[in-house]
């Protein structure tokens, strides 16, 4: 039986945890306690949940975020999203062919009374904004409620196991994203007027300005006097042949299996996407020991930071800049993928196509905030502010500042003497969003004797980690922005390798002439697992951009606790490399070689609707046909009308018609609910017992304030 | 500048204009429509949940009625469209006396009209109807002829062979007034411009007084609003709308029935009314009929709700329709005041419309407007609105 599970890893603990045996289809099959019911099938090899009732395509995960409806399945009789369901001892998983059946109930539920709260603030969101909001908020004694829909605080944090960017002092820059979360967590749940609701969706906003939310399973109206959205982003698709096959994913579902449930959703992936997401995302899978087998971009240089790019390269992963995907390949799952050059209009170039056998296709072609609730809020004249992605999609560093700042802004719309909000923070948030700079040519140093850092760093960002934390004062960034190259001034460098450990772009080695100056010793970080590497190995090296340099011997190989379980190899190289050495490959060069045949899909089954399985062309033929009323082609196409509310197909829809030429279109109007709820919770039956943490915050503590 | 002639200009795309276009179109009449909104349907209609019945109380909706599931239910057969119609009746159910005595004394009035309806007891009420809840359970109606269809779906079907026969559209587009000369209607002004013709439809659902009122009359037409919702699809396990018409805190009856591509469609009725043109949705709709609903139904406890909306009933007093000629305005022809039935009653009333417009009524379409005539005294009541 196949087992695709992440036994070790080498930044995630890999917990042991109780496992138990449920059935898929009669099978038995083994799961870990605490997991979804989709992570323990993809453990497991199963990757296909079902069969769509329109048209039998395959169905299988796709957000793995509670936000659609891909993953159904029917465990013990109900119909039930796989991804968010815990699976448990001895359930049985029956795939959903078709409309699912709505199981018998016997006799008359007991339904609860409807339940009411009101806050001060209401906090959409428990990610680095929201959290970052709630603390300033609750140094201002402001009564504030967080509901986050997962199990633990901290967003997309938990699921970035890299160092962070930014600066230390600001934003915990050069401490990776999972213990970020710990810390604002932490921070958070020390104030007494800070309430968290974990496992609680927002559901709506109403006119009445009432927040709707279901916390596990109980409906709860939310009546806040002032609502932050901080709900982050929400991955763009794409549409090309085959786009809902099985084993297409965004990004951000890819990441939670692989990160937070530690399941590998992929043995052999191809990323299209060259932005920081895509490029993260390739490097998480190589950590778990997934073959990335390239990595395509549309535009003539990806849009992530260069660190991020050359880190992905330098470990073996091709990167087709100028390449679009055509289709991902295969019946019911994905087997292989198609990408092709592009002309300077974004159009493939005949002749140019290349396939590679791959498993998976993940999309990481860009965010759109998640918006819904802050239209609604301002539409109904509920006071509302957003922060993060759900305000701009930028990096987590400017989020967690966006939410200082919310946060302090908010207290002081409550009438609270919060003070001045600094202005420095406005600058520094400024500094956090901006996008990374032109690139330059690397200034490798010319001086051969003594040991120095080199700095392979050779774009402006955000970020100055290696600054803070040399003990000399040697590396600085010119001027007063933490966006400068970073230099290595002076003469003092004692070796102490403290640059090369923290830069989370592991963009710094330490060039070592002093034992011998022809072998000079080379200091590379080393994030993968220690027992991959030994002292008297012969590895390949590379230069910043992947370039091989050569093979050289590993002389010694340590994980010292300033490296936060990363390693520092040592390697022995020849005088005329060793400063331009950047990194140590650890993919085989065969695992991205394309196959010697072009694998052309002739379906024309490119989906703009997924939930209902409308067709690219279907809604070109409609705005060709004179229709400019996105609710039009709704109501003729059902494009929108499904399970995700039309989260997935609305962008898309909006890009044809100004692919076809049209800037002048009515959007469609959007209704609650933003996540579909069975019937029953808005009737007060509740399935299991309230958390404890649920103690309510009452009306009559609120802080009447100037709202 | 010339002024474009239409035979006909109808005020409003919806419910009652797009059919009312197409059979005018059909008949060789060619009519002018304007919608403020950006295409068919956007106004009531696509608020509507798509119940459609001919066992109503008075003789005017049931002729009318039966001439719309006639047109529903052959339309696909006739012109190829699929309007989703599926003739699964009408069921309202009685829990208590009160409500067997009033709709048994109503069945006798429906069954002296000839309509396909039919007291079931509760062991026959709960083989037609498995899902109900059988504790206190008495008995229900059934009328199996009556059925469903999607009103976006049929409005455009209406539009579109409306244009094909001839008939104009004009969306984003607010008529601003009715242009008389003497007793007579000779064209209409909009934002965009100004269209002749000798013929005006109102059929503006709940905009209607407005439009009227450009023309100088008054029609006792005042909206109020509904919410109703709809959940994700499932298998086929409920045929009929069910209708319960127990009051309950804060609402009167709330029906719901399965629409044929599966899901559940609910609405319910606030009592008191929400009188307005408010049609943002409000928190308390889901919770007020969530309860009922699992109460009558225990199985819909687990169907997911999607998505809610609120739609606007066009209310007269007496919650008829006000069809006819006006006798102070040549040329002006009221269709409007469907009180939240206008989608069952569209295609129907579309005919006799035609007929209006042509003077080819005969004393049998004469009878069935009769009853919904603007000059009637409004103090009667529907008995099941």
């Amino acid at each position: 039986m196949p087992d695709y599970r992440v036994r070790e890893h080498p930044i995630l603990p890999v917990e042991e945890r109780p496992t138990f045996e449920f059935t898929w289809q009669g099978q038995p099959m083994a799961a870990r306690a605490g997991e979804t019911i989709a992570s323990a099938l993809f453990a497991n090899g199963v990757r296909i949940f079902g069969h769509h009732h329109k048209d039998g395509a395959p169905q299988g995960l796709f957000c793995a975020n509670g936000q659609c409806a891909q993953c159904l399945v029917v465990a013990d009789g109900l119909p039930v999203k796989s991804c968010m369901v815990l699976v448990q001892p001895g359930m049985q998983v029956q795939p959903l062919e078709g409309l699912p059946v709505l199981p018998e109930v016997e006799g008359v539920p007991e339904m609860r009374p409807l339940e009411t709260v009101e806050v001060e603030c209401l906090i959409i969101g428990g990610g680095p904004a929201g959290l970052s909001a709630a603390i300033e908020l609750g140094k201002a004694g402001v009564r504030t409620l967080v509901v986050d829909d997962k199990h633990r605080l901290g967003g997309k944090l938990v699921l970035q196991t890299h160092k962070f960017f930014g600066s230390i002092e600001e934003c915990y820059a050069g401490t990776r994203g999972i213990d970020i979360a710990t810390r604002l967590e932490e921070e958070v749940r020390s104030f007494e007027n800070v309430q968290v609701w974990l496992n609680t969706t927002a559901l709506a906003v109403f006119s009445d300005r009432r927040v709707g939310v279901l916390q596990s399973q109980h409906y709860v109206v939310v009546h806040p006097h002032v609502l932050l959205v901080a709900t982050g982003a929400r991955e763009k698709s794409l549409v090309f042949k085959g786009n809902t096959l099985p084993g297409v994913y965004g990004a951000g579902a890819f990441q939670t299996l692989l990160n937070r449930d530690l399941v590998r959703p992929a043995q052999r992936l191809f990323i299209v996407g060259g932005g920081n997401v895509g490029l993260i995302a390739g490097y998480h899978a190589l950590q778990a020991g997934i073959e990335v087998v390239g990595l395509c971009e549309a535009l003539s240089d990806c849009s992530g930071y260069k660190v991020h790019k050359d880190k992905l390269a330098r470990l073996g992963v091709p990167i087709y800049t100028s390449h679009t995907i055509l289709g991902a390949n295969g019946r019911e799952q994905v087997e292989s993928v198609t990408i092709a050059q592009v002309d300077r209009h974004f159009q493939p170039i005949p002749g140019t196509e290349k396939s590679f056998a791959c498993d998976t296709v993940l999309i990481a072609v860009g965010l759109d905030p998640v918006d819904e609730f802050t239209r609604k809020a301002k539409e109904f004249g509920l006071p509302v502010y957003a922060a993060g992605d759900a305000e701009e999609i930028a990096e987590a560093s400017a989020a967690m500042f966006a939410g200082k700042i919310r946060g302090l802004e908010i207290a002081r719309a409550l009438g609270r003497d919060v003070g001045v909000i600094p202005p420095e923070w406005h600058h520094t948030a400024e500094i956090l969003k901006s996008r990374p700079g032109a690139v330059v040519v690397e200034d490798i140093p010319e001086r051969e004797e003594g040991v120095f850092p080199v700095l392979h760093c050779a774009q402006e960002i955000p970020c100055n980690p290696c600054t803070s934390v040399c003990p000399q004062g040697c590396i600085v960034v010119p001027a007063d922005d933490i966006r400068g190259l970073p230099e290595y001034v002076g003469e003092e460098c004692t070796g102490c390798q403290r640059c090369v450990a923290i830069c989370p772009g592991l963009a710094i080695t330490l060039v070592d002439y002093r034992q011998d100056r022809e072998y000079p010793t080379v200091t590379i970080p080393y994030e993968f697992l220690g027992h991959t590497i030994h002292a008297g190995d012969v590895v390949t090296v590379l230069d910043t951009e992947g370039a091989i340099l050569g093979n050289v011997e590993v002389v010694k190989v340590r994980a010292p606790r300033m490296a936060d379980r990363a390693h520092l190899v040592q390697v022995r190289a020849p005088r005329e490399i060793a400063k331009r050495i950047a990194g140590i490959r650890v993919q085989e060069e065969a695992v991205a070689e394309p196959l010697a045949h072009i694998v052309g899909r002739i379906e024309d089954d490119a989906m703009v609707c997924r939930c209902e399985r409308v067709k690219a062309g279907e809604i070109r033929a409609l705005i060709r046909a004179g229709i400019r009323d996105m609710n039009e082609i709704k109501a003729l196409t059902r494009a929108g009308m499904g399970a995700c509310g039309s989260k997935t197909c609305r962008p898309i829809i909006q890009r044809l018609f100004r692919e076809e030429g049209v800037a002048d279109f009515v959007e469609s109007t959007q209704r609650p609910l933003f996540v579909e709820v069975p019937l029953g919770v808005f009737a007060g039956i509740s399935v299991g017992e309230r958390p404890e943490e649920a103690v309510l915050v009452h009306a009559t503590d609120i802080h009447e304030g100037g709202v | 500048m010339t002024t474009k002639v239409y035979d006909v200009i109808i005020v409003g795309a919806g419910s009652v204009g797009c059919p009312a276009a197409f059979f005018l179109a059909q008949a060789g009449i060619r009519p002018l429509v304007i919608d403020q909104f950006a295409s068919p349907g956007q106004g009531s209609n696509k608020a509507a949940i798509g119940g459609i019945r001919a066992t109503h109380s008075d003789t005017s909706k049931i002729r009318i009625c039966l001439k719309s599931i006639e047109i529903f239910s052959t339309w696909q057969e006739l012109y190829g469209d699929d309007l989703e119609w599926y003739q699964g009746g009408y069921s309202f159910v009685a829990y208590r006396e009160r409500e067997e005595q009033v709709l048994k004394d109503l069945l006798r009035v429906q069954q002296s009209y000839g309509l396909n309806i039919r007291w079931l007891d509760r062991e026959e009420l709960l083989e037609v109807i498995p899902a109900l809840n059988p504790h206190g359970l008495i008995g229900g109606t059934y009328s199996p002829g009556d059925g469903s269809a999607s009103p976006l779906r049929a409005a455009h079907a209406f539009y579109r062979r409306a244009v094909e026969r001839g008939a104009e559209f004009h969306f984003n587009e607010r008529v601003t007034g009715i242009i008389t000369r003497g007793h007579r209607v000779v064209g209409v002004r909009t934002d965009k411009g100004g269209y002749a013709t000798g013929t005006v439809i109102n059929a503006a659902g709940p905009w209607a007084r407005g439009v009227a009122q450009m023309a100088g009359l008054d029609v006792p037409v005042v909206p109020d609003s509904h919410e109703a919702g709809i959940t994700e699809p499932v298998a086929r396990f409920l045929e009929p709308m069910v209708v319960d018409t127990r009051p309950a805190q804060g609402s009167k009856n709330y029906y719901f029935y399965q629409h044929k591509p599966g899901p559940v469609v609910f609405c319910i009725t606030p009592e008191p009314p929400i009188v307005g043109t408010d049609r943002r949705e409000t928190s308390a709709f889901l919770p007020m009929i969530a309860r009922r609903m699992v109460d009558l139904m225990p199985r819909l406890a687990n169907i997911r709700v999607r998505r809610t909306w609120r739609g606007l009933y066009p209310m007269t007093p007496d919650g008829f329709p006000i069809v006819g000629r006006a006798r102070e305005l040549e040329g002006y022809i009221h269709a409007v005041g469907m009180c939240g039935q206008g989608f069952m009653l569209g295609p129907g009333l579309a005919t006799c419309l035609v007929k209006i417009v042509q003077g080819s009524l005969t004393p049998e379409d004469e009878e069935v407007l009769a009853g919904l005539t603007p000059y009637r005294d409004f103090g009667g009541e529907e008995k099941l609105k």
